[in-house]
């Protein structure tokens, strides 16, 4: 039988940890990610999880030591935060490449500088060209539930990617909320044992990782990271049609909430879409016709999806929680991407950027009503005057 | 180059087979190559004792030259010749066809530092 309990999200994300117990894990403390692993270290010392848990120097040595136990043939998790993933930078491209799948609980934070401890998206997004899986999650709930199911996306034979799963530093990592924790066994039945194919530790049949790879094979070998890429998205939706029979919570490629007889939405990850979800509720109220998709899966990106679950609306508004520097219109990674995802597959509504909640900023309701009312003005006219709003910030 | 596409290799460059280093000639990284003095070579093995690519070619407990097809020319058995008029020096591969060439600079005693 499942239980609830009152947990903050990083206390849930260490608990599916103690479930899934994985062989290795290999962590390096920074805030806000913290308090998952001290939590875990916790189920180590009183011997509730078999898994040799090594605590390194840095973040560059935990995803080293990650690596070298995935290929060993390991299950394998981590977790971290903002410049600890940077740090990470270079070990998390060769994670991919050498297709470990590893689970990482990723609690986003800011990148400094200036130097800040807070929530936003600028850790998650510079890796979003590395060849992981990424995915969101608004709440702990949602951030154990993830982190279950990626266990099973990593490993898939099709797959074989490592995989992030994100939750928002302090909001949700340290915000109790009321998480379903299901049962052990239950939970250890739906990852099952991982076979690992190729792994180092079966000394009959010696192989070698990570060789030298020049102009001859290494093309190939991206190309194969391609096709991984192509193949998780249908194991995401396989993975949680399985979750969704055994534990009743329903995942896909993104949550459409009041969006179907919406003509204008709002698209915004992680845990400002329940807030979002409060002021969608208040807008209907009012007989204004808004509704929010809140993305789950971000690498692969569904944009097909996507765009097919956006094509009847009139407007669109994106909020982005970090800027990608130099990008057009210095808009944000969220805009950006699916801004092209409307393009390319035909649907040509209007569509407008809201940067918000950089370096932990609250975002609040109102601020969050401005932005629909402002996508019901630009579904009135058709036009969008302004390409990106940087929501809230001081002049 | 080998056109073997990328459904049918490993993934993730991964080598399935042990112990097939030998098929990878990397003697054509080689900008300069040993040259040997047989004649002076007092076969103490320091050589073949710290060659990292096991390019030293041993034969009845003499050394009779270099894997050339292996050998990427690092110098090091060079370096680590303790004879005097040091036996194996490194030469460019402009002297390739010259396969007596140490041989005889040695002779002719040519080698000096």
């Amino acid at each position: 039988m499942s239980k609830f309990e009152a947990l903050a999200g990083n206390e849930a994300v260490a608990t599916a940890m103690r479930q899934i117990n994985p062989d290795v894990v290999a962590a390096y403390p920074i805030t806000p990610q913290t308090s998952t692993v001290q939590k875990f270290a916790d189920f180590v010392a009183d011997g509730l999880v078999d898994t040799e848990f090594v605590t390194v120097e840095s973040e560059h040595s935990a995803m080293s030591a990650c690596v070298g136990a995935s290929a060993a043939g390991a299950r394998v998790m981590t977790a971290t935060s903002a410049n600890g993933l940077a740090l990470m930078w270079e070990i998390v491209y060769i994670a991919a490449s050498n297709r470990c799948p590893i689970v990482m609980s990723l609690v986003n934070r800011a990148l400094s500088a200036p130097i800040n401890i807070h929530c936003d998206h600028s850790d998650v997004m510079g890796i979003r060209d590395s060849g992981w899986i990424i995915i969101f999650s608004e709440d702990g709930q949602e951030a154990y539930d993830n982190l279950i199911q990626a266990v099973r996306i990593a490993e898939h034979p099709d797959v074989l990617l490592p995989v992030a799963v994100c939750q928002d530093g302090f909001i949700t990592s340290h915000g109790m909320e009321r998480v379903e924790i299901y049962d052990d066994e239950d939970v250890k039945a739906f990852v099952g044992t991982y076979e690992p194919k190729w792994p180092l530790l079966d000394i009959e049949h010696p192989k070698t990782y990570g060789p030298l790879d020049f102009y001859d094979y290494y093309y190939e070998h991206k190309r194969q990271q391609v096709e991984a890429m192509e193949n998780a998205q249908q194991v995401v939706l396989d993975v949680a049609a399985e979750f969704k029979e055994k534990f009743g919570r329903e995942y896909g490629l993104f949550e459409k909430y009041r969006l179907d007889d919406a003509e204008v939405a709002v698209v915004v990850l992680n845990s400002t879409a329940g807030t979002a979800k409060v002021v969608v509720d208040q807008l209907r109220d009012e007989g204004l016709k808004v509704g929010l998709l809140k993305p789950r899966l971000f690498r692969p990106f569904p944009a097909q999806e996507l765009a097919q679950a956006l094509s009847h609306l009139k407007a669109v508004a994106v909020m982005d929680r970090s800027i990608s520097f130099g990008a057009m219109g210095n808009a944000g990674p969220l805009y950006l991407e699916l801004a092209a995802a409307l393009a390319t597959h035909g649907v040509h509504i209007p569509i407008a950027d809201y940067v918000y909640g950089l370096g932990g900023r609250d975002i609040l309701p109102h601020e969050i009503e401005q932005v629909y009312r402002d996508a019901l003005q630009i579904a009135a006219t058709g036009r969008v005057e302004q390409m990106v709003t940087y929501l809230s910030v001081r002049e | 180059m080998n056109a073997t596409g990328w459904k049918e290799i490993p993934i993730g460059g991964m080598i399935l087979d042990a112990g097939n280093s030998v098929e990878y000639l990397t003697g054509g990284w080689r900008a300069f190559r040993p040259v040997f003095g047989e004649a002076q070579c007092i076969n103490c093995m320091q050589c073949w004792l710290f060659c990292p690519d096991s390019s030293i070619l041993v034969e009845d407990g003499k050394m009779v030259g270099f894997d050339l097809e292996h050998c990427k020319g690092c110098g090091i058995c060079a370096s680590v010749c303790p004879v005097n008029k040091k036996v194996i020096k490194q030469v460019g591969e402009v002297a390739r066809d010259d396969e007596r060439l140490c041989i005889r600079m040695v002779e002719e005693g040519k080698f000096q530092e």
